[in-house]
């Protein structure tokens, strides 16, 4: 019981958070990685009504889209042993979190997709380009500037969501934050240091999606954010 | 000594259930007060109500929502308050809900076409007069199906209080866990009772988005 | 006939973008005065000025008896005398009919409940629409549409009206209609300023023309004049392939 606030043990163990942040930041990209890949497939199945595929993809983004992570997390954790399936608390987090961002990501894309008029691609073909050339000289970009927002806001999501990871002892920053708690007994300067490193962590992230986005469109970039991606609402949340 | 996972496991899981809808409701109703009055700050407000407002809703969705629960947490018994873990989550959840419902709802307020401000102001209304005939009607119909979809969210989010220890539904998952062994009929169990509440939601929300967008593309 | 309406050297720049370049305009009451040129000559944001809804940085206006300038000006005040109907209606659309058109004199002129009706179906009858009390504005044309918004100004009694290119946004068909209701309304004697394209209709009802070019009045007078004697290259231009 603290009357005062000590932050001194705390930042004594910087490079244990320094270490925690990394480790953070591993695991989202891996998961981001893996979680596009995902999503982008399971849209481009529905977008083009794949039968039965389509039916699988459904079920798949509706149950990891209506349930929480942290349950998802569990049931790989836990369950998988039982399936003789043995993984690592940090790959089981990967694993999970891939998984539900290939369910958001795959709405994501879909709404994308869906945003480009079908007069594009009937006028990309009329003029003799193949299907794909049309997805991707015509679709892609413009498609990809629409959702530009709810994406890059999903992903700041997904990056914060890697703290309920800890839950497992997945290695990453809360895990580390964590662990400090419990040896210096400064719980509350621990997550104040903490909030302030994920503030930090999400603002350089978001710099660095408005400079891809400057890039990738190079003219007006829409702001990352995570109402878009959270309400899937193109309309209100710009 | 392990239990079997029963019927009587589904009563345990299903009053967690019961705790969870409790807290979302909690949530729903003080951060959508807050939410509320948050969102005409940031829109009307002058600079001093705008700003700090804008700070807020910034560094919220900028933390991890477990972060803010375990602030919570080790923040009330910093001041001196030992409350049971129901008050953290509450209050907890509730920051979170205002800082997003309050930029949801600023972005509803905007969406209403500028054209509804100007022939209000052309009919010489005056700001509030514009506001509580024009302006908020139309927005509070723009907000329904995106607020709808984000109840789903508080939904889903109250799983994290399991990790300060209030027994929502997941928590009631791991405790029955610990004790039957059978994380795969839990887990099924406990994420079947969040979809069975979830689902009707997200459904429910994409409906209300169709309908709006269908209304205005026809205008 | 009194000057209603004055407009003394008004310029408006965005940024470094000038639109108005000194802009002297008078109107008297009862005038119809029609204003037309080129996209980007600067006719909407004049209009827009007159009422407020665009911020001006020189010159001043004055406009049934509330002045605008330099200074502080009562917007409110001037809004009850000067009505705008827009390109794109703007119907209030979670609103009846009669609730668009009751809303402002009831908050803003504090018209008692009990002479709603007669307010609603005086104006209406004015604009051909009696039968249309009840129904929301999605259930009509935008040439019904557009009468309404019509009506909603009238509602207010202004001693003048601003038409901001009313008939732009409306198929052929639909113009018609509402060109007769304006036409019907400038009969009655009301003091009104259009911004439009429809040059057949600037000649036959507008009695005065204001012909704007590069921020400025180019050229101003009769319409009947205007049309027939054009002094100017650029209007003579303007003219040739519009008037049919």
């Amino acid at each position: 019981m603290a009357y005062e606030m000590n932050f001194a043990p705390v930042l004594a163990r910087a490079p244990e958070l320094i270490d925690g942040a990394i480790a953070t930041i591993e695991l989202s990209a891996k998961s981001i990685c893996i979680g596009l890949i995902i999503g982008l497939g399971v849209a481009l199945i529905r977008f083009n009504r794949v039968p039965i595929l389509k039916n699988i993809a459904a079920f798949y983004v509706e149950t990891f889209r209506n349930t929480p992570l942290l349950v998802q997390l569990f049931l790989l954790f836990f369950g998988l042993p039982f399936l003789g399936v043995r993984l690592t608390a940090t790959e089981s987090a990967i694993v999970a979190v891939s998984l539900n961002l290939g369910a958001y990501s795959a709405e994501i894309f879909r709404a994308g997709l869906d945003a480009i008029p079908k007069t594009q691609i009937e006028a990309g073909l009329a003029l003799g380009l193949s299907r794909l050339q049309t997805m991707r000289y015509v679709v892609i970009l413009p498609a990809l500037k629409v959702i530009y927002p709810s994406l890059t806001g999903q992903l700041t999501l997904t990056l914060l969501g890697t703290s309920i990871t800890s839950a497992i002892s997945a290695t990453e920053l809360t895990l580390a934050g964590a662990k400090i708690e419990s040896q210096t007994f400064r719980s509350l300067e621990t997550y104040i240091v903490l909030a302030v490193m994920y503030i930090a962590i999400t603002f350089t992230f978001r710099a660095v999606y408005t400079l891809v986005g400057k890039w990738l469109f190079r003219r007006k970039v829409p702001k990352a954010s995570i109402v878009a991606a959270t309400i899937m609402d193109e309309e209100t949340s710009q | 000594m392990i239990q079997d996972f029963g019927w009587g496991s589904l009563q345990f899981l299903f009053l967690g259930l019961l705790w969870t809808a409790g807290l979302a409701f909690i949530t729903f109703i003080a951060g959508g007060i807050l939410g509320m009055l948050f969102a005409l700050g940031r829109t009307l407000g002058p600079a001093c109500i705008r700003i700090p407002i804008k700070i807020y809703i910034e560094l919220i969705q900028a933390t991890p929502l477990l972060i803010v629960v375990f602030l919570a947490y080790y923040g009330l018994s910093f001041l001196g308050l030992y409350l049971p873990p129901l008050a953290a989550a509450a209050i907890s959840m509730t920051v979170y809900a205002t800082a997003f419902l309050a930029d949801i709802w600023r972005g509803c307020i905007e969406a209403v076409p500028k054209g509804q401000w100007e022939a209000a102001d052309s009919l010489g209304l005056s700001g509030s007069e514009r506001l509580r005939y024009v302006i908020l009607p139309q927005a509070l119909r723009i907000a329904v199906g995106p607020t709808v979809g984000f109840m789903v969210q508080i939904v889903k989010n109250t799983s994290v209080t399991a990790l300060i220890g209030f027994v929502e539904l997941t928590r009631a998952g791991t405790l029955l866990n610990n004790m039957t062994f059978q994380p795969f009929h839990v887990f099924m169990s406990v994420a079947a009772m969040y979809f069975i509440v979830c689902y009707p939601l997200s459904w429910w929300s994409e409906k209300l988005k169709e309908r709006r967008h269908a209304n205005s593309a026809a205008n | 006939m009194p000057t209603v309406l004055r407009i003394d050297n008004l310029t408006k720049a965005y940024g470094a973008l000038t639109v108005l370049n000194g802009v002297n305009i008078e109107i008297e009451t009862g005038d119809v005065v029609a204003v037309i040129g080129r996209s980007g000559s600067g006719k909407s944001t004049m209009l827009r000025c007159i009422n407020g809804l665009e911020k001006f940085q020189g010159g001043t206006i004055e406009v049934a008896g509330h002045k605008l300038g330099s200074g502080k000006s009562n917007l409110r005040a001037l809004r009850t005398d000067v009505g705008m109907v827009f390109q794109s209606y703007n119907l209030f659309p979670h609103l009846t009919v009669a609730e668009n058109i009751t809303l402002a004199p009831k908050v803003v002129r504090k018209l008692p409940k009990s002479e709603h009706p007669e307010l609603v179906k005086s104006v209406l009858a004015r604009v051909g629409l009696s039968d249309k009390a009840e129904s929301y504005p999605d259930e009509l044309s935008g040439g019904q549409q557009q009468r309404v918004a019509i009506a909603r100004s009238l509602a207010m009694q202004p001693k003048v009206m601003l038409f901001d290119e009313v008939t732009s946004a409306l198929d052929p068909e639909l113009t018609g209609e509402v060109l007769k209701t304006i036409t019907e309304l400038a009969e009655t004697g009301m003091t009104m300023v259009l911004v439009t394209h429809e040059m057949g209709f600037a000649r036959g009802v507008a009695n005065k023309t204001v012909f704007m070019n590069e921020g400025l009045v180019w050229e101003a007078g009769p319409s009947a004049e205007m049309f027939d004697n054009p002094k100017t290259e650029e209007l003579r231009c303007f003219i040739q392939p519009n008037l049919k």
